[in-house]
């Protein structure tokens, strides 16, 4: 049990991290390269502070990690963390895909409307 | 393959299908209008329906439970809002937690949107669900209702062998 709910927790704090358009934008410059706060600071129009719990919300979902480099903090994407959501939404999907190869079958065996 | 078309919006918590079928949208409307029809599609087979209510009109309800391989039964119910035969209708979909079918509290809710268009060769369907929370859409994907890419592949398998 204790596995699952680690496994719900986690998957709570990465839907929930990436339910923002600005942290969004953050995983798509810190996928590509290491970045500085400060650097990913400059490219929005908000207090450095703002940005900063941005960064620290992604953290805790496990989407980047950080490093001291002197007196800057350098923060990364990774990778994983982003591909298990996208395997999260696939799963529905394949509900979805399920659904209709379900109906399509199911039509095909009697494709005419009934008039009764 | 009859999905044409899939869209995710996290933002908006929302996933949009789109699929061609070879039939009239009156075809289609009838695996929504009949439960014994509506069964055989809704669960996925590891996993089958019953509906043991099922009032596709404005304000009416269908209440179903889905019974998994080891007998369990997972309870759920929807609670239909708008109506227009063939083309569509709009409905929540939500779970319960026993045969009451009341909405259990604090599972989520999804709003969903089932729009049957005509086209030259059949229907195009377009079925989007919307999530109320990020949480919600992960709660349904934990509720043993998701099937695996492989019981997908398998269905897929099966269909085109028969």
């Amino acid at each position: 049990m204790t596995g699952a709910d680690e496994d719900d927790d986690r998957a709570d704090a990465l839907f929930h991290a990436l339910a923002d358009r600005t942290r969004r934008d953050i995983m798509r410059r810190v996928l590509v390269g290491e970045h500085s706060v400060s650097a990913l600071a400059a490219n929005y129009d908000m207090s450095f502070a703002a940005v900063q719990k941005h960064v620290a919300v992604l953290e805790r979902a496990g989407l980047l990690t950080k490093r001291r480099n002197g007196r800057e903090q350098l923060a990364h994407g990774e990778v994983d963390a982003v591909r298990s959501v996208a395997s999260m939404l696939a799963d529905l999907e394949d509900v979805w895909r399920g659904r209709i190869a379900r109906i399509d079958e199911l039509i095909g065996k009697d494709p005419n409307p009934e008039q009764e | 393959m009859p999905v044409t078309d899939v869209e995710t919006d996290i933002d908006n918590r929302t996933l949009t299908i789109t699929a061609e079928f070879a039939a009239p949208p009156e075809r289609i409307w009838q695996v929504y209008a009949d439960p014994r029809q509506l069964e055989q599609v809704w669960g996925p087979p590891t996993h089958p329906a019953t509906f043991v209510d099922h009032d596709l009109r404005p304000g009416g309800r269908a209440h179903y439970y889905m019974t998994s391989p080891e007998g369990e039964k997972y309870y759920g119910w929807w609670a239909i809002v708008s109506v227009d035969e063939p083309k569509g209708f709009t409905f929540e979909d939500g779970f319960a937690a026993d045969d009451s079918f009341e909405a259990a509290p604090g599972m989520p809710v999804s709003h969903n949107d089932y729009a049957f268009e005509p086209t030259g060769a059949g229907t195009r369907a377009v079925f989007t669900s919307t999530f109320d929370s990020a949480e919600g859409l992960q709660q349904v994907l934990e509720m043993g209702v998701v099937e695996g890419a492989t019981t997908a592949i398998n269905q897929i398998d099966a269909l085109v062998a028969s």
